[in-house]
C-alpha cells in the first residue's frame, strides 16, 4: 500500500515537471519603507502595471506575487528573502533597490535555482566574475550612465571636474564610471555620509575648488538635497551640474522644481522615447496612478515584461530551468527604452541618452531627450564572466 | 584654506547646530519633565515639514504657511500626549521606546496616506532665494542666515520663557526633581501637556525651516532625530541651555569634521588612505566628541536633574 502511494506521489511529481507549472510565484523584495520607499513604490507599481493590464497573469500562468521589505538593510533582506525561498517557494526575485541587498541573497538565490531579475542598478560583481545563469539585470550596469556623461563632459571640453558621490561602494564605482570616459583632470574628489542631508560644506569645497563642471552621483533624498542648496549657493547659474539619470529623475524634479531647469543627465530611458511600448507605457502608467512614470516605474515595468515574455515563450514550463533561461535571454518584449538585449553576462546592451530637463510650455518641467551618447553600449565587465 | 572658506563654514555648523536645538529643546524637555523617551518626536518634525509645505503652497506665504505649520503640529502634539502618551509616563524606558517607535511606524504611513510617498516641493520665498555676498568672496545662501536668526532668536525667546516667567519656572522644577514639583504642584498634567505641544512646536519650526533645505518626504524625521538625542544626551537631560550648547558642538563638529578631516589626513598619510578614511572618521566624528565628553562629564555639560 505505502509502495503504491509513493509511486503515485512520484507519477505525479513527473507528469507535473513534465507539463507546465499551475502558476508563477515571483518574490518582490525591495525597500519598501524609509526615506528610500518613494522610488521603490515606483519600481512596484510599474512591475505591477504589467500584472494589472495582463489580468493577474505573466505569460498565461496566473503570478501570485510575494511582497516583501528588506528596509534597506542586507541583513533584513537575507531573513526575508529566505522565507520567500523556503515557505513560499518562490520562482523568481525582484524588486531590490540596493547592491548591498543583492549581495546579501545572491547565494542563496542562486543555490535554490531561483532567477534573480535584477531590476535596478547593477554591480560590477554580478557583471563580471560573480556572474550566474541565474541572474538577469534588465537595468543598467552601474557605471554605465557615468561612462555616457564622462564622454559627453569630455566632448565638451570641460576641464576642471569635481566629483562627489555617497561613501559606499557603489559610489565609488558610479565615479569610476565617469573617469573611465573622462580623461581630463579632475580638481576634488568628495565622498558623504551615505543619507546625508546637508551638504553646505561640500558645496563650499566646490566653490573654493573653482571648477568649471560638477559630477554627482546622488540619489533619492541625497540628490534633493544636494541640488537644492547647490542652486541655494547661486553656484547652479555658475558651474554646470552633471550627473548620471537617476540623480535627476522625476521624483527630484517634482521636489526641486525650477532650480533644476538645465541641468543635463545620462539615461537609458526617458518618458519621450518615441516608440509604442513607451507611449501605452506612460499612457496606462498615468491611468492607472495618476503621476507620470519614473526611471524606476519603467524599470519595474520591463523586468515584468521580461518574465511575461520568458513564461510565454517557455509555455509555462517554468520549472525546466534551462527551458525557461534559454526563454529569458532572448528577451523577446518590447522594451520601453527601445533596442534591448542580453549580452553574454546577461547584462543589458543598450543605447544610453543624454537628457535635458526643460520647461514644458505648459509649465510641468521634465526630461527632454536632446542626444544619443552611447550606442549599443557594453559594461566593460563582461571579459571576467565565465558562466562555464 | 583661506579664511573665507572657514568663515563659511562656521556660517554652517551654527545653522545646522541651531536647528538641531530646535528639535533637541522639546526633546530635553519631554525626557526631562516627564522622564519620558519619545522616540516620535522626530514624527513631529516631519508633521511639521508637511503642514508646512502644504500650507505655503496653499497660502502662498511662506510666514503664514510656517505659523499654520507651527499651531497645527502643536494642537496634534497636545492631542497626541494627551490621548496616549501620557498613559506612558510611569511605564518603564522599554514599554516607552516601543510605544513610541510604533508611533513613527504609524505616522509615517498616515503621512503616506495623505501625501502620498513622492517627496514634496517646497520652494525658498523669493526674497531671500539667492546668495549674499558677506564679506568679499564669501557669498552665503540668503535663506540660510535667515534660518540662523529664526533659530538665535528662537533660543532667546526660549531663555525668557524658561528664566523669567511663571511657567518657566515650574518647567525648571519639573526638570530638576520631578517627584517634588509632583508633590507640591497643583495642575502637572497640564503642565506636561503644554510643554509636550512646546516641543513639538519647536520640532514643527525646524521642519518648517528646513523644508526649503532638505527634502520633505516620509522617513525624514528618522535620519535627525538620533542627532538629536546625541544633543540631548552631550547637553544634559532637561536642560535647555544644555541642548543650546550640546546642538551647536555637534552642528560644528560635524561640519568641520566633514570640511578638513581629510585635508588633515593628508598631511599625515598617504592620499589614497586620507581619502578612504576620511569620509568615514568625520561621519563617526560626532559619536566620538559624544563618548569622550560623556567619559569626563557622564551627566552631560549642563545637567538640570539635581
Amino acid at each position: 500500500m505505502r509502495n503504491k502511494i509513493i509511486t503515485l506521489v512520484a507519477c505525479a511529481a513527473l507528469s507535473l515537471s513534465a507539463s507546465a507549472a499551475d502558476k508563477i510565484k515571483v518574490g518582490f523584495l525591495s525597500t519598501l519603507t524609509g526615506p528610500i520607499s518613494g522610488i521603490s513604490s515606483d519600481l512596484r507599481d510599474g512591475f505591477n502595471l504589467v500584472l494589472e493590464l495582463n489580468g493577474g497573469k505573466f505569460g498565461g500562468l496566473p503570478a501570485e506575487v510575494v511582497f516583501g521589505d528588506d528596509q534597506q538593510n542586507p541583513d533584513v533582506g537575507k531573513q526575508v528573502f529566505d522565507r520567500m525561498v523556503r515557505r513560499d517557494r518562490i520562482d523568481i526575485v525582484t524588486g531590490t533597490m540596493f547592491t548591498n541587498v543583492m549581495a546579501a541573497i545572491a547565494p542563496t538565490a542562486f543555490s535554490n535555482k531561483v532567477f534573480f531579475i535584477n531590476a535596478n542598478a547593477g554591480p560590477a560583481e554580478f557583471a563580471g566574475e560573480n556572474c550566474n545563469p541565474f541572474y538577469f539585470s534588465t537595468a543598467w550596469q552601474v557605471e554605465s550612465m557615468d561612462e555616457a556623461m564622462g564622454k559627453y563632459v569630455t566632448d565638451k571640453g570641460f576641464e576642471r571636474v569635481f566629483l562627489l558621490a555617497p561613501n559606499f561602494p557603489v559610489g565609488r564605482e558610479h565615479l569610476d564610471g565617469f573617469k573611465r570616459m573622462y580623461k581630463g583632470p579632475i580638481v576634488g574628489e568628495t565622498y558623504t555620509r551615505l543619507g546625508q542631508l546637508d551638504y553646505s560644506v561640500e558645496i563650499g569645497q566646490i566653490r573654493a575648488a573653482k571648477p568649471d563642471a560638477v559630477f554627482v552621483f546622488l540619489f533619492g533624498n541625497m540628490g534633493i538635497n544636494f541640488i537644492k542648496q547647490y542652486h541655494q549657493a547661486g553656484l547652479s547659474n555658475e558651474i554646470p551640474l552633471f550627473g548620471p539619470g537617476f540623480t535627476f529623475d522625476d521624483d527630484t524634479i517634482r521636489a526641486v522644481g525650477e532650480p533644476i531647469v538645465g541641468s543635463l543627465n545620462a539615461s537609458h530611458w526617458n518618458e519621450d522615447f518615441d516608440n509604442p511600448a513607451n507611449k501605452r507605457f506612460v499612457a496606462e502608467f498615468e491611468r492607472v496612478y495618476n503621476r507620470k512614470p519614473s526611471i524606476y516605474a519603467a524599470q519595474g515595468y520591463d523586468a515584468a515584461q521580461l518574465i511575461d515574455a520568458a513564461v510565454r515563450d517557455a509555455e509555462g514550463q517554468i520549472k525546466d530551468h534551462d527551458r525557461f533561461r534559454a526563454a529569458l535571454l532572448q528577451a523577446n518584449f518590447e522594451s520601453v527604452r527601445g533596442a534591448f538585449r542580453f549580452n553574454t553576462n546577461q547584462n543589458p546592451i543598450q543605447n544610453l541618452y543624454l537628457r535635458e530637463i526643460v520647461r514644458e510650455p505648459d509649465g510641468r518641467i521634465v526630461n527632454r531627450t536632446v542626444g544619443l551618447l552611447l550606442e549599443n553600449h557594453e559594461d566593460p565587465y563582461v571579459g571576467q564572466c565565465d558562466m562555464g | 584654506m583661506t579664511a573665507t572658506f572657514l568663515l563659511e563654514q562656521m556660517l554652517n555648523g551654527l545653522q545646522f547646530g541651531l536647528m538641531l536645538f530646535l528639535l533637541a529643546a522639546g526633546l530635553t524637555l519631554v525626557f526631562g519633565i516627564m522622564n519620558m523617551i519619545n522616540l516620535a518626536h522626530g514624527s513631529l518634525y516631519m508633521i511639521g515639514a508637511y503642514l508646512a509645505a502644504t500650507a505655503v503652497g496653499y497660502t502662498g506665504s511662506f510666514v503664514a504657511g510656517v505659523l499654520i505649520a507651527l499651531a497645527g503640529t502643536a494642537a496634534f502634539g497636545a492631542l497626541l500626549e494627551s490621548s496616549l502618551l501620557r498613559r506612558f509616563y510611569g511605564r518603564d524606558h522599554l514599554s516607552q521606546v516601543l510605544a513610541t517607535f510604533a508611533l513613527i511606524l504609524i505616522l509615517n504611513d498616515g503621512v503616506r496616506m495623505i501625501w502620498g510617498p513622492h517627496a514634496m516641493l517646497v520652494n525658498v520665498p523669493a526674497l531671500v532665494s539667492g546668495p549674499i555676498e558677506l564679506l568679499p568672496g564669501l557669498h552665503y545662501p540668503a535663506y540660510r542666515l535667515v534660518v540662523i536668526a529664526v533659530g538665535l532668536l528662537v533660543a532667546l525667546g526660549l531663555y525668557l520663557l524658561v528664566v523669567h516667567t511663571r511657567i518657566g519656572m515650574r518647567i525648571r522644577a519639573g526638570a530638576s526633581n520631578r517627584e517634588m514639583a509632583n508633590a507640591l504642584g497643583g495642575n502637572i498634567s497640564g503642565l506636561f501637556t503644554v510643554v509636550f505641544a512646546l516641543g513639538a512646536m519647536l520640532a514643527a519650526l525646524a521642519g518648517a525651516m528646513l523644508g526649503p533645505v532638505l527634502a520633505v518626504e516620509v522617513g525624514m524625521g528618522e535620519s535627525i532625530i538620533i542627532l538629536a538625542f546625541v544633543v540631548v544626551v552631550i547637553g544634559g537631560i532637561g536642560s535647555v541651555r544644555g541642548a543650546l550648547i550640546g546642538a551647536i558642538v555637534v552642528g560644528c563638529v560635524d561640519t568641520f569634521g566633514r570640511a578638513f578631516l581629510t585635508t588633515i589626513l593628508r598631511e599625515f598619510s598617504s592620499p589614497t588612505v586620507a581619502d578612504n578614511l576620511g569620509p568615514s572618521l568625520a561621519s563617526m566624528l560626532i559619536y566620538i566628541v559624544m563618548a569622550a565628553i560623556l567619559f569626563w562629564k557622564p551627566r552631560g555639560l549642563f545637567p538640570a536633574q539635581a
